[in-house]
């Protein structure tokens, strides 16, 4: 399996996207804190963007990888390699080359503009770790996407559908679930929402940090409670880690039983 | 030798019209407060050394000007009221007053002005207290750099730093009031001056206004309080320059206005306060060069305001600017800095060409049903709030400012 990673890694290193990728995060950042100069502000801009533009490029990269390589993955097959090492392989590959082109490409600006000597060290590294977990997750649900699709416009129509669905419509459905049940206690209703959905999982695990933490509590003792303890922040950890478990096991099981 | 003349002469003259001066200390012919009290005539100064005097129910029923030396202490062993002033004409200077009684029928003070004029209350240092400072029935009074730092946990047990009632033109400078239940409270005081104070980590309010008039208050902060600065049922109060910071919490803002005609606000920062202002059945408002930076809520409109106008403020970074609970709208927005204006300027004069709508989509939404503020800064909501912005349906249609600055306004 390790090798298998090493040589997609390298093959996506070697690519042009990846540093396109590098490139646009090294932008950013530089342009957020030259232009802005404050870096708590710079940090709520860089959330917007890592919510959205993330699990974007997450689920696009990871279906045209598995497309991409498709010929060579059944070149693989061919040989005595276990399915699961082949799949988890290049799964891992993509996701660490994208976590690593957002970590260096984020990380390189604030570093030279002297973040470790600034408070916001802490809300940065969080925005980097939920960052590196919705490329885990993202890529994942991509590379099962495509191992069920062998359509290829088929499968980056679902992954595009699934970008959308889970970026702005579930929000959208949250929000007149919230509504329209208002006479209701939400409180908890709105926490499972919360949990069940990666982007806004991350959202409001760097909102806490941010500005959100006392207009929460406005709302209701549960939300104080669950949001301003440790408590909270392990459950929303845990609940991103099985969003990245889940779908690898299905890209294992998945791949175990596919009929190339 | 004509010099000489003269001065002795000066000598006698004063010393004739003067009053004498009794000092007390551990080892001088008085040697407790209350002795000197009640030796001392009308007019005469007490000058208290150095040292721990245990007494309390002190009864200054005559002029008479008392002068703590070096910071003597006098502790009330909790035993109860420790200086009360009966009579016009009294100064208190540079004592240490500590252990005031604890009581749940009588509001047990550290120093007690009870229907006086002309008192002076100044460089006292207040610590382990019940009520600090009471000025009951009384008048033109100062009460100048004094520091209260009491040990307040709960409301309901503990008293206000400095507590005015039926009182008028009291002048309150330069005080320090921290950990008690109220900084400074007025009740019915009309015509007070409350200027360059620190107010802060008190148990409710930094500064409380009930029912006080024509009232000033300038150059003070205000910090990390329970529930920030209340100001009630009161007229024509002038806020200038105050500094409300750090009140951030779940009931908390930088200032709450109930029933509050004909005020001026002006000069004011508030950041970092989960609500800036909290506005409610306030009519006749002028809020002019006011920062609003950091705050969850730069302003929330309860209801009930009608002609208050908002010119040439400054809204930074807030997570909402300003939030409405219906769509009438009689207050006026004019010539204020946005930070999330997002129009043009093509004749360069400054001021954005398309008008400017404070009320988000998104902050009638969380009006009405709080727990939606989980999904603030979503995409979605973004996308509703544009919509919201090119068609208004459910903020108020005619909320705009229809100048807004494109620069930080400055004065």
């Amino acid at each position: 399996m390790l090798k298998i990673l090493k040589y997609s890694f390298y093959d996506l290193m070697r690519s042009r996207w990846s540093y396109v990728y590098f490139a646009f995060y090294l932008l950013l950042g530089i342009v957020l804190l030259f232009l802005n100069n404050d870096l708590s502000k710079a940090v709520i801009t860089l959330m917007n963007v890592i919510i959205i533009l993330v699990p974007l490029i997450g689920t696009i990269f990871g279906v045209m990888y598995y497309y991409n390589s498709k010929e060579f993955t059944e070149l693989l097959l061919a040989q005595p390699l276990k399915r699961s090492s082949i799949f988890l392989g290049q799964y891992l590959g993509v996701a660490i080359s994208l976590s690593m082109s957002l970590i260096l490409g984020l990380g390189l600006p604030f570093v030279f503009y002297g973040l470790f000597e600034s408070s916001a060290i802490w809300d940065f590294s969080l925005l980097l770790i939920t960052g590196t977990f919705l490329t885990l997750i993202f890529t994942a649900l991509a590379f099962n996407i495509a191992l069920s699709n062998e359509n290829k416009i088929k499968g980056f129509g679902y992954a595009i559908l699934l970008w959308l669905f889970l970026a702005v419509i579930y929000d959208g459905i949250f929000l007149l679930v919230l509504i329209g049940f208002e006479e209701y206690p939400l409180d908890k209703v709105s926490l499972i929402g919360t949990m069940l959905n990666p982007i806004d999982l991350s959202r409001t695990l760097i909102l806490l940090k941010l500005d959100i933490s006392a207009l929460l509590g406005y709302t209701g003792a549960i939300f104080k409670q669950f949001f301003g303890t440790n408590y909270g922040l392990i459950v929303s950890f845990i609940a991103l880690s099985l969003w990245v478990i889940v779908p690898v096991l299905r890209i294992v099981y998945k791949s175990k039983k596919k009929d190339f | 030798m004509k010099k000489l003349v003269v001065f002795m002469s000066v000598m006698l003259m004063t010393g004739a019209t003067t009053a004498q001066t009794l000092e007390v200390c551990k080892t001088c012919a008085i040697t407790s407060v209350q002795a000197a009290i009640t030796q001392a005539k009308a007019f005469d100064t007490i000058v208290v050394k150095k040292g721990t005097y245990k007494e309390h129910n002190l009864n200054f029923d005559k002029p008479l000007t008392i002068i703590g030396k070096d910071q003597p202490v006098i502790d009330g062993e909790l035993k109860g009221e420790i200086i009360t002033i009966t009579s016009d004409n009294v100064t208190i200077d540079g004592l240490m007053i500590k252990n005031v009684g604890t009581s749940y029928t009588a509001d047990y003070a550290a120093i007690r002005v009870k229907r006086s004029k002309n008192f002076t209350i100044q460089n006292v240092v207040l610590e382990k207290l019940f009520f600090g400072i009471y000025i009951e029935r009384s008048s033109d009074g100062k009460i100048l750099n004094n520091k209260i730092i009491g040990d307040a946990v709960e409301e309901y047990n503990s008293g206000n730093g400095i507590q005015l009632w039926y009182s008028k033109n009291v002048q309150i400078e330069n005080n320090i009031v921290q950990h008690v239940r109220d900084g400074i409270y007025l009740e019915f005081s009309d015509f007070c001056t409350i200027k360059n104070n620190l107010s802060s980590l008190n148990v409710r309010y930094g500064l409380h206004f009930m029912f006080s008039n024509d009232d000033v208050y300038e150059g003070n902060e205000f910090s990390n309080n329970g529930a920030g600065v209340a100001v009630m049922f009161s007229k024509r109060i002038k806020m200038y320059n105050n500094l409300f910071k750090d009140n951030w919490g779940t009931a908390s803002y930088g200032m709450l206005l109930k029933e509050i005609n004909d005020a001026e606000i002006i000069g004011n920062t508030f950041h970092d306060n989960t609500i800036g202002i909290n506005i409610e059945g306030s009519n006749r408002i002028i809020y002019k060069h006011n920062n609003f930076r950091n705050n969850g809520w730069a302003i929330k409109v309860r209801g009930a305001c009608y002609t208050n106008t908002f010119t040439e403020n400054n809204f930074l970074y807030n997570s909402f600017d300003i939030a409405y609970n219906s769509n009438v709208n009689d207050n006026t927005f004019d010539r204020n800095y946005w930070s999330s204006y997002t129009g043009y300027d093509l004749n360069k004069n400054g001021i954005g060409d398309i008008p400017y709508r404070p009320v988000k989509l998104f902050s009638y939404i969380v009006n009405r049903t709080p727990e939606t503020i989980i999904l603030l800064r979503s995409m979605f909501i973004d996308i509703i709030d544009f919509s919201e912005k090119v068609s208004p349906v459910f903020t108020p249609d005619d909320l705009l400012d229809n100048n807004p600055l494109m620069k930080k306004a400055t004065w």
